[in-house]
């Protein structure tokens, strides 16, 4: 009867992060593709700027430091969730958020400056692919945000404790996996082209 | 004669439970002189070309690694999720290639 309750208690915890991971593996496919388009792409300009003109690396390099530093803020708030430390979990959810906020609003202001410097969508090849590949990641990032603002409300009103399930263990790996696809973004896109 | 299941122990969050904020904090230091050091690359003339394609590369593939390894505990984590993760992984390197290869964009 004991192995029972522990497999009925365990099991379905596992699956739902086995899910998770199964997910993940399947929004690399998505990346891989878009930033294969990328590459092929990149060079077609059709008189548009091309990135010599535009990226502005250390711009992106603080981005890229702000988006690795909530890798950090969210494995804390994992930390915290582990211990049950309520207070410690809002402070490094919210932390995450915030920082995810800074790097899509970093994104917002770089994407407005393009758009002034005449690249948009439909200029070229190049800024379709980079505006879709750099747009779908951001789109990632706001999604988690969400996530982490969600988890920061239900904190505060009922706590998230380790019996109500894995949500911040969820969260925090969809997370990490938008930040690793930014750091082999940031290295393709921006620093290679350099 | 039913042999009896060894009880389930989630042996994940054991291990991962050896490191602590102090381990969290040295592996975010890393990752930042890593950060740096790819930037400041991309500034020393001495290295172009294929040469900082390389090094950039290699240091974002243990950028990647850390954070998946440690952040996301896929060290301490099951076989099944390991080969779920890779499985992924590969695939995406795998349709990168040849999406360049059949455009004729990689040689």
């Amino acid at each position: 009867m004991a192995t029972e309750v522990g497999h009925s208690l365990s099991s379905p915890l596992d699956l739902r992060k086995t899910a998770m991971w199964a997910f993940l593996a399947s929004e690399f496919m998505f990346f891989g593709a878009f930033i294969a388009t990328f590459l092929l792409y990149r060079g077609k300009l059709n008189g548009g700027p091309g990135p010599e003109e535009l990226f502005d690396v250390p711009f992106t390099s603080v981005s890229s430091f702000v988006l690795l530093s909530s890798s950090l803020t969210m494995v804390l708030a994992h930390h915290a969730w582990e211990q049950n430390d309520q207070r410690q979990l809002r402070i490094w959810l919210a932390a995450t958020a915030l920082l995810g906020m800074t790097f899509l609003g970093g994104q917002v202001f770089e994407f407005t400056t393009f758009v002034d410097e005449g690249l948009s969508l439909s200029t070229s090849p190049f800024g379709s692919s980079f505006f879709i590949l750099t747009g779908f990641h951001g789109a990632h990032v706001a999604v988690g945000v969400l996530m982490l603002v969600s988890m920061v409300i239900i904190s505060s009103r009922v706590g998230l404790e380790k019996s109500r399930g894995m949500n911040v263990e969820l969260v925090g790996l969809y997370w990490h996996f938008v930040d690793i696809v930014w750091i082999v973004i940031f290295t393709v896109v921006y620093l290679v082209q350099v | 004669m039913t042999a009896a299941a060894e009880p389930v122990v989630d042996q994940e969050s054991q291990e991962a439970h050896q490191i602590g904020p102090r381990e969290y904090w040295l592996i975010a230091i890393f990752l930042g002189v890593i950060t740096g050091f790819e930037v400041g690359a991309t500034y020393v003339d001495s290295i172009k070309g294929g040469w900082l394609i390389a090094l950039l590369l290699v240091l974002a593939a243990v950028k990647f690694f850390t954070v998946v390894g440690w952040y996301m505990h896929l060290k301490y984590e099951a076989f099944t999720v390991n080969g779920l993760f890779y499985f992924g992984l590969i695939g995406a390197i795998t349709l990168f290639i040849v999406v360049l290869l059949t455009f004729r964009a990689l040689f």
